[in-house]
Formats: structure tokens, C-alpha cells, sequence
């Protein structure tokens, strides 16, 4: 037992990192609506799942079928990034304007919302199954069988650590991952913008009356909060090459986890809880089988919330400072 | 699939347009009966039915063209795989359509459903493609399956991997699924018996990251890999096991496993030269013997593909319908009767059912991919690697 877990500890941590910063990256959504709104945003599986077909949108349009190299591969690689944050933020902003805000401005209770949350990713998935994938991505009736991604990335070894090797795409996913949330935490905390989502966070009726938009700043939160939905969507596309109509639940499941896990309505603590997901996850595994996954990691969840019910970090977002 | 229905409607028109001919210059009491279909024809595993249903097709058009007293009338039913449908749309078989026999369910779940429905109205059915185990240990007297269940899948299987294959350390993986599972322990206690060393998980096939089970992979080092599970996740899984450098370990898998998609969902490259297991005969056009051949011929010209999974087993369920009705039986009693003495050279085997409705041949016939595509290699008792 131990020997299985030194033998594979390496190899676990990488696909741990990689597979929590996905995690992470979409967590950030859950957790920022969460922080403006104090809405659990449920519908933010689907907007991830829209953002897996916008990057996909990508090689199909332009039919690559074998894979790439240099700088057309950069270059692909950044447009399916770019569609996939505009295919989700764009589902996000909607659903911010057609599922929430009439709820809001008639101020219906929070359960209202999460039932419109619900009925949106339903309306969602159902929507994808039955016209898109058909006809946008020329597959008549298989709307609801899996889509695969032609390989675009050679797997190719870039280093490795004692002996186990580290692959260009985890990399690739690590790295990006990390760096949207760097450019996020100071988005937040550098600029107006920022400034007017942690005034809302903090207390919605003031931030009206010191001049702040509020429409406008849970627009911003949701467009932000979709994007970075958007480029988890394209990176998961590029390391795992296949995407469906339901990918967004057991996603939207774990990252929601994880956005508790490391204190919801926390932007850094929906990394940290990304991460540590992720490792969890796959240190369980050694252990167990691989189909104890699920049940480690929500053990660990329920165990670090009776410890610390505002979770790892707990600090919330309107209590961050500049 | 669109084509494939548009025809079989072709045929079907066609064929009543012959029997009111017939019946004007013929015999004045030309009679027809009906037989069911039913399966998944339109939902997630349609292309898993549908090619049943194009062999069973062909026997009957076949028939109806040889201008018979009593003719035969095919009669869908499209369950979607979906037990409730199953049996909502047996009672509609019985009571309205007033069926003498039924091919299929087509899928397990929902035989389990049907059977006792069809079994109360002593109407007689023919899985072509339900393999699960349970299904004949129900005392059942109508119901039958033309083709071996899972408990021979698995030891005909492990045979192959401890034997042709020479593995010595093997990986089983199941998806906990009641298909696969069963499957999956069924090689693992059939590996036992041959001293090979076992290594074991299971995967989750809801999730697409699958690299616990494949860091296992590579820390055991085996030398085949077994999964028992559907295409879906096993080409996912065959994947990353080649991206994460197990490139030697021969992949093994069932018939779940037995699609197109798993080389879609692995990619030709990594697919190539994995090796799936199944109790069903797939005509391959490089056949020889010539009535499989023939088979195979009118099938292509008929439905303009290759026969693929099951369809050799629709055929000759359709066929046991057909000699039963060509001897005079059209009540149901005593087709039942006909198909319990039943005896004949089919296309898929010798067709011979047993007292508990199981087909008496047991062969399981191993396939791999070879250039991208699905092929023979032949007999697991039989096939050598090349």
C-alpha cells in the first residue's frame, strides 16, 4: 500500500495539479457570483460545457485533422482559448439577463434563482443535444454521443520528475491556469472594476449610493466568472480531446466543491480548493480503488468544513482589501 | 440511418403491394402474421440495433418475396433501450398488433422488463443481443437468446489473453456498471485459475480524467490490459493509458467495447491492435464460407454498408421465425413449439436452444483492430496473434 503510493506519488501530484486547475479555474464563477450575489450561479456547469464547444468550434471550422507545430499551433491553440471564453461569457452575461435579473429586480427570494438555475442548465444541455451539436458541429443524430477533438498537441515529455515524466499539455494547463488567476486577483484588486465588485460584495446598498452601476458590476461578474469557464473548457478540450451535451455536471459538481472546499466567495481560495481537490482526488485513488474518488474527496470536504466551516482560506471576497 | 429506414419502408410498402397481387391471382385465403422488433432504433445505442434489425429485415423480405400462403409482416417497436417504453409497447404488440413472436428487446435492462409480460401472454421472443447472465435463470418457456451470455464472454476471454496472448500479469479495470462488472469478474476469477498474477480497478465512465487508474497501470507494468466496460469510456481510457507511455500491454476488452467509437474515441493510431471479445459473429467481407458470404453480400447490397454487431444474430432469429411460419405454424403455441426443436445451420452458428431458452453453440469470437477498422481474427478457443 505504501509502496503503491511512493511509486505513483509523482505521477498523481502532476495530474493532480493539472486536473485542480481546471477545477479551479471554474470554481472562480461559482464563487464570484456567489460573493456579489449570494446566488449559487448552478447553471455554471453548463456555461462550462459551452465553453468545451466553443474551443471545439475552432479545428472544426478549420478542419485540422492532424497535428500541429510552432506557431500555428500557438496560434490555434489561443483562438480555441478566445472562442472558448467568448462561448461562455456570452452563456453567462444571458444567463445573468434572462434567468436572474428579472428575479432580482422583482426581488424574489434565493430560492426562486436557484430553481431558474436549475430549469437554465436543463434548457441548456437539451438545447446543445437536440440543435447544436447536430447542426452546428454536422452531426445529425448524435447529439448526445460523445464529440472527440482530433489530437492537436504532440504528447510529447518535456521534463520529468524523479523518473516519472511531465508532459508539454499538462504543462500547458498548469501554467495558463495559474496565470488567469494572477490576472484575475489583480483585475479584482487593482482596478475600478475591481474595486466596484468588492463595494457590492461588501454591501450592495452603499456601493448604489457611492455611484456604483450595480447592473453593470453582476454583468462584469458573470462575464468574468464565464470566461475563465471558458478557458478551463478549452483547456480541458486540448489535454482530454472529447467533450459531450453533459460534461458540465460532474464539473460543475466538483467545482462547485471546490470553490467551498477553499471558502466560497473567495477569488484565491477557489484555487487553493481546486488544487487540493485535485490531489486528493488522485492520492485517494492510490489508496482505493478509482471509483472511490468521488467518496474521498467529499469526505475530505465535509471533514475540513466541520473543522473551519468557512473553509480553507474563509476570508470572503468583500472582506479583501486593495 | 435515415437511408436504412426510408429502405426498409420501401421494402415493407412494396410488400403489400405483392400480397394483394398475390391474393388476387393466388390463393383466395393468403394470410399474413406479424413479428415484432424491438430494440433501441433511435436512441443512444441505436448503432448497436439497428444492424440486428437490418438482418432481420432481409430474411423476412427475403421470404415475402418467395410468395408464400402466409406471409410475414415485420413490426417495429422502437424502445429507445428504455424499460417502461419496452413494456408499454409489448402490451401494444399483444393486444393491438397481436404479434405471434418477438425479436429482441434488444438490451438487457429492458428484457428483464418485457420477458414476464411476454412470457404471461405465451407469446414467444428471440433476443438477438441481450447477454446478460440472470436472464435465463427465470424459468422462462418462451423466451430464448441466439447467442451465448456473459458468464462465457468472460472465461472465453480470459482463455484468450492466458492463453494465445501469453499474459502473465494482467490488469483488470471494470466500470462497476451491470454490465461490466460481471464481465470484468468473470475474467478476473478465470485469470485466477491460470496462475496469472492480477492487478484491479475500477473507473467512474461519467468522468473523462481517468489518470488514477492509468498511474496504477504503469506502476503494475502488466503485460495485457482487460477493461469491462462500454466504448465510450474504454476509448477515453485506451488513450491515455498509450499517452502516459503503456505501449506494449495489449488492450483487451467485451462487446460493449465492440464500435467504431472506440477507435474514435482513441484515436486510429492508439486503437491499432486492440484486441474485444464477443459472443456475436460479424461477417467481415474477406469471409469464405459461402453462406455467410451470401449473407454478407445482400446485406451490402441491401443496406449499403458492412454487416456489423449483431446483425448475423438478427438474421438468423428473423430465420427461426421464418422455417417455424414455412412449417405451418402461425399461432403461437406452436412456434413456440418449433423454435423449442428448432435445428438449423444459421449464419452466425448452428442455431439449437436449450430447455432454458439459452442457444446451445458457446463460441466467442475475438476481433481486432487492424488498420483502423474492426476485423476477425477468429474462434477465441482458435485464434493465434499475429
Amino acid at each position: 500500500m505504501l509502496n503503491d503510493f511512493i511509486n505513483q506519488f509523482w505521477p498523481a501530484t502532476i495530474d493532480g495539479l493539472a486536473f485542480g486547475s481546471i477545477y479551479a479555474l471554474i470554481a472562480l464563477g461559482y464563487t464570484m457570483v456567489y460573493g456579489v450575489l449570494r446566488l449559487i450561479n448552478f447553471a455554471h456547469s453548463e456555461v462550462f460545457m459551452i465553453g468545451t464547444f466553443g474551443a471545439m468550434f475552432v479545428p472544426f471550422v478549420f478542419g485540422i485533422s492532424s497535428p500541429l507545430t510552432g506557431i500555428a499551433l500557438a496560434g490555434v491553440i489561443l483562438l480555441m482559448v478566445v472562442a472558448g471564453m467568448l462561448a461562455s461569457a456570452g452563456t453567462a452575461v444571458a444567463l445573468e439577463r434572462i434567468a436572474y435579473r428579472p428575479l432580482r429586480k422583482r426581488g424574489a427570494s434565493r430560492l426562486a434563482a436557484l430553481i431558474s438555475a436549475i430549469g437554465a442548465s436543463i434548457f441548456l444541455q437539451e438545447l446543445f443535444a437536440l440543435l447544436v451539436i447536430p447542426n452546428v458541429f454536422n452531426r445529425p443524430q448524435q447529439g448526445r454521443i460523445q464529440m472527440g477533438l482530433p489530437r492537436l498537441m504532440e504528447r510529447t515529455e518535456l521534463f520529468s520528475i524523479f523518473g516519472h515524466s511531465v508532459r508539454v499539455d499538462q504543462v500547458l494547463v498548469i501554467v495558463a491556469a495559474v496565470g488567469m488567476m494572477i490576472a484575475l486577483d489583480a483585475l479584482v484588486n487593482r482596478t475600478k472594476i475591481g474595486r466596484g465588485i468588492r463595494a457590492t460584495a461588501q454591501d450592495p446598498e452603499a456601493a448604489v449610493l457611492m455611484g456604483v452601476d450595480i447592473n453593470k458590476i453582476v454583468r462584469m461578474t458573470f462575464l468574468i466568472g464565464g470566461g475563465m469557464a471558458g478557458v478551463a473548457g478549452a483547456l480541458y478540450l486540448i489535454s482530454y480531446e472529447n467533450t459531450y451535451y453533459y460534461i458540465g455536471f460532474l464539473f460543475g459538481i466538483k467545482a462547485f466543491t471546490a470553490a467551498v472546499l477553499g471558502g466560497i466567495g473567495n477569488l484565491r481560495g477557489a484555487l487553493v480548493g481546486g488544487v487540493v481537490l485535485g490531489l486528493v482526488e488522485n492520492y485517494g485513488a492510490i489508496f482505493a480503488g478509482s471509483d472511490w474518488k468521488h467518496v474521498i474527496s467529499f469526505s475530505i470536504l465535509v471533514l475540513v468544513l466541520m473543522f473551519r466551516p468557512t473553509g480553507i482560506l474563509g476570508e470572503s471576497l468583500q472582506q479583501a482589501r486593495a | 440511418m435515415a437511408l436504412t429506414l426510408g429502405l426498409a419502408a420501401c421494402g415493407n410498402g412494396g410488400t403489400e403491394a405483392q400480397s394483394s397481387d398475390g391474393g388476387a391471382s393466388d390463393t383466395p385465403a393468403a394470410s399474413t402474421v406479424k413479428i415484432g422488433f424491438m430494440g433501441d432504433l433511435t436512441g443512444a445505442n441505436a448503432g448497436i440495433v439497428i444492424p440486428p434489425w437490418n438482418g432481420a429485415n432481409l430474411v423476412v423480405d427475403e421470404y415475402n418475396k418467395t410468395n408464400p400462403a402466409t406471409k410475414i409482416e415485420l413490426v417495429k417497436y422502437d424502445s429507445q433501450g428504455d424499460a417502461s417504453k419496452a413494456v408499454a409497447l409489448a402490451q401494444q404488440a399483444i393486444k393491438n398488433d397481436k404479434v405471434v413472436g418477438l425479436i429482441g428487446p434488444a438490451f438487457s435492462g429492458e428484457s428483464a422488463q418485457v420477458a414476464p409480460v411476454l412470457e404471461e401472454a405465451g407469446i414467444p421472443s428471440i433476443t438477438a443481443s441481450a447477454t446478460n447472465t440472470k436472464l435465463a435463470e427465470n424459468g422462462w418457456k418462451f423466451w430464448h437468446r441466439v447467442l451465448p451470455n456473459d458468464s462465457v464472454q468472460g472465461p472465453g476471454i480470459a482463455d484468450f489473453i492466458a492463453g494465445a496472448a501469453g499474459a502473465k500479469n494482467v490488469f483488470v479495470i471494470d466500470d462497476k456498471s451491470e454490465y461490466g462488472k460481471p464481465l470484468a469478474d468473470a475474467v478476473r476469477g478465470q485469470l485466477g485459475t491460470k496462475g496469472v498474477k492480477l492487478t484491479n480497478d475500477s473507473l467512474d465512465p461519467a468522468e473523462s480524467d481517468f489518470s488514477s487508474v492509468v498511474n496504477k497501470v504503469v506502476a503494475a507494468k502488466p503485460d495485457a490490459i482487460f477493461f469491462g466496460g462500454y466504448y465510450a469510456a474504454g476509448g477515453n481510457l485506451l488513450k491515455q493509458l498509450r499517452d502516459k507511455g503503456v505501449k506494449d500491454a495489449k488492450f483487451f476488452s467485451g462487446d460493449g467495447s465492440l464500435d467504431k467509437g472506440l477507435i474514435d474515441g482513441a484515436g486510429a493510431q492508439n486503437a491499432e491492435g486492440a484486441l474485444v471479445g464477443c459472443p456475436c459473429y460479424i461477417a467481415t467481407p474477406d469471409v469464405t464460407d459461402p453462406k455467410v458470404k451470401n449473407f454478407a453480400d445482400s446485406y451490402k447490397a441491401k443496406f449499403n454498408a458492412d454487416p456489423a454487431i449483431y446483425a448475423s444474430e438478427g438474421y438468423d432469429a428473423a430465420t427461426v421465425f421464418v422455417e417455424a411460419v414455412k412449417a405451418g405454424n402461425t399461432t403461437t403455441d406452436k412456434i413456440n413449439e418449433f423454435i423449442k426443436t428448432v435445428d438449423l445451420a444459421g449464419v452466425s452458428k448452428q442455431v439449437k436452444f436449450g430447455d432454458n431458452g439459452e442457444v446451445v453453440a458457446k463460441d466467442i469470437y475475438i476481433y481486432q483492430v487492424k488498420g483502423g477498422a474492426i476485423t476477425l481474427l477468429g474462434k477465441a478457443t482458435e485464434a493465434k496473434l499475429g
